[in-house]
């Protein structure tokens, strides 16, 4: 399981980066998310894989007596989801605003404040 | 109770954002509200500043949860000092935004919004946990994003496509450092951070792990090779915004790195070379761009990268000289670049341009102006006694003591690139006699705006000019205090004893 989620994340992240070079708004939106889904699932990873060990204190006993899934990682991939879906909202109204002003896509013909002055 | 005070500067900007969204409509109650709601947050910062100066290091465990488990805030010498800068700012900020700023731009937020940012700054100062740090981050450049977009000119969107991808990008690196680091260690809290890390044996998986932390930071810090968003962004939104951004935002990466380098990520070579050269490269090519660009909001922004690069070198020299050399040098950068952008809005309003050839005669039009607009500028330079000056001397001591003279010379070079671009804004905006270009139709210049406009716009520049020359003056006390910043940020057992401390005991 964890060779296969290393797997998918490395694809993630490469995916995210390709499509991060190319030209297009669009596709540098859907490289973001791409990137920040890889991020999300290393966490995840990261905080080690424990399989049907809920960290529930038995009743009676004052400690978890032997390995359980960390919760922590969870509350930080939930964390981090929400913000990103925030920032991945605005920068869809961002790239439409900006679509419907410059009347481009392409990256490079959005720099027409950039020139030497 | 003073513990329980520390999430005042948190709660007190976001009380006034939600009274600012109740007079949403009536732009003349939110800058009331905003002033007041600023002078209340400064009042804070000071009490909080001198509760910290007298008594040491605070933290206040959110919920009661014992750290490392809970949320911790912390509150030492440097982050309190931050806060209290932040205040100063956010200030200058209100009473500058209220008089420059036009009202379409106020009646889309403004001012609610800038005030979520400065909670986010005060949230990444005072926070002791590293997740939480990322979360104020995310508070902080949500709230830029939408600061810079205000308005929606062309301009600003290009400069925001770029400035919201790098930055975005930034906090999706720090999320991956953050992965790794958890991994490593099993623990977010930053004083737990610096026991756990010094107990790993893999060191390359540590150096790579900085490595990530590092170019998180350093895409938002601006440093070499990772500062394009910053020039391509900053000359796009209206001067209130700008000086926010151009004071605050770079600032709170170089933060970043200074708590992460020192608390966390004890020094090794490899961390210590790839610091000095960075350095070196940014007071290089900062210094470089400043001296090419012609537009004096670019000028300043590239005056940005050049001088982060001097906080860099305190840092990654690692003695106590050199690193009070760099909160000292922070300290008064915070100050003058904000009022420079501040400075910039206003010249653009008397001269209707931001292009030096095209600019001139102001100290013919308004010398009174133009004496108080030399504070700063020449701050920035350094010329002795002004605030500039004092930070650079303990920089190049510590580097001479360490040896570190291909450093030392890149940052006497910077700073004469700082005193040529200066003295050439200096004689093309000011002294030179204006050129005749076609004005803009309906721009409204700086002489048709009502006297409390005017009195608005330049009361926050004197006022952090006042600063800035108290900076210079008491050059004595501000020097106590970067080394005592430096002292506690180099032995940070007392930070951690502050956090961990009383919980020793409570662990099974």
């Amino acid at each position: 399981m964890e060779i296969l989620l290393a797997i998918m994340i490395g694809v993630l992240y490469a995916a995210g980066i390709y499509m991060m070079f190319r030209r297009s708004l669009v596709k540098l939106i859907i490289g973001i998310i791409l990137l920040g889904n890889g991020a999300n699932l290393l966490i995840f990873l990261l905080g080690r894989l424990v399989k049907g060990k809920p960290p529930i204190i038995a009743e009676g006993s004052k400690y978890l007596s032997e390995a359980y899934a960390d919760p922590v990682p969870q509350a930080l991939i939930l964390t981090a989801i929400v913000i990103s879906f925030g920032l991945q909202a605005f920068a869809i109204v961002l790239i439409k605003r900006t679509y419907k002003v410059v009347k481009t896509e392409d990256l490079d013909q959005i720099n027409t404040f950039d020139e030497f002055e | 109770m003073t513990q329980q005070l520390l999430i005042a500067p948190l709660l007190l900007p976001f009380a006034l954002a939600i009274a600012l969204m109740f007079a949403w409509f009536h732009i003349r109650y939110q800058r009331v509200i905003s002033i007041v709601g600023s002078v209340a947050s400064l009042g804070l910062a000071i009490w909080l500043f001198g509760r910290v100066w007298q008594g040491g290091i605070i933290s206040l465990q959110a919920g009661g949860w014992a750290a490392p488990y809970g949320i911790t805030l912390v509150a030492d010498t440097l982050a309190v000092t931050m806060v209290l800068l932040t205040a100063i700012v956010g200030l200058a900020v209100s009473l500058f935004a209220s008089g420059s700023m036009i009202n379409q731009r106020l009646r889309y937020g403004f001012f609610p919004i800038f005030h979520l940012l400065l909670m986010g700054l005060n949230g990444a100062f005072l926070a002791g946990d590293i997740f939480n740090l990322y979360v104020w981050f995310e508070v902080m450049i949500i709230s830029s994003f939408v600061l810079l977009t205000l308005g929606g000119e062309k301009a600003q969107l290009e400069g925001a496509v770029k400035y919201f991808t790098l930055n975005f990008l930034a906090s999706i690196i720090f999320l991956t450092a953050l992965a790794v680091l958890y991994g490593l260690t099993g623990t977010l809290n930053m004083a737990d951070l610096s026991v756990k890390i010094a107990l790993i044996e893999q060191r390359s998986l540590v150096d790579v792990c900085a490595l990530i932390f590092f170019v998180g930071f350093g895409i938002k810090a601006a440093v070499f090779p990772l500062y394009f968003w910053l020039p391509a962004s900053y000359h796009t939104p209206p001067p209130a915004v700008a000086a926010v951004f151009g004071g605050l935002l770079t600032k709170v990466g170089v933060y970043a790195m200074m708590r992460v380098f020192t608390l966390m990520f004890t020094r090794d070579p490899f961390i210590e070379n790839m610091l000095l050269v960075v350095a070196f490269f940014t007071l290089f090519s900062g210094a470089l761009g400043a001296m090419t660009r012609n537009n004096i909001v670019k000028v300043f922004s590239w005056l940005i990268i050049c001088h982060i690069g001097f906080m860099l070198a305190g840092l990654a020299m690692y003695s106590e000289l050199a690193l009070a050399g760099a909160v000292f040098y922070m300290i008064h950068d915070i100050i003058v670049k904000a009022n420079l952008f501040m400075l910039a809005g206003v010249t653009n309003k008397i001269t209707g341009t931001n292009k030096l050839q095209m600019m001139g005669g102001l100290y013919a039009n308004y010398p009174k102006i133009s004496l108080l607009m030399a504070i700063p500028l020449f701050s920035l330079v350094g010329i002795p006694p002004l605030s500039g000056f004092w930070p650079k001397l303990s920089l190049i001591l510590g580097g001479i003591e360490q040896g570190h003279w291909p450093l030392v010379a890149m940052i006497l070079l910077a700073s004469f690139a700082t005193l040529y671009v200066i003295a050439r804004v200096w004689a093309e905006a000011f002294w030179k006699k204006q050129p005749e270009f076609e004005r803009p139709a309906g721009f409204r210049y700086f002489g048709d705006y009502p006297v409390l406009k005017r009195v608005l716009m330049l009361l926050p520049i004197g006022l952090l000019a006042l600063v800035s020359l108290y900076i210079a003056f008491g050059a004595v006390h501000i020097q106590t205090l970067a080394q005592r910043i430096a002292a506690e940020l180099l032995h940070p057992e007392a930070y951690i004893e502050a956090v961990l401390g009383s919980t020793k005991e409570l662990m099974p």
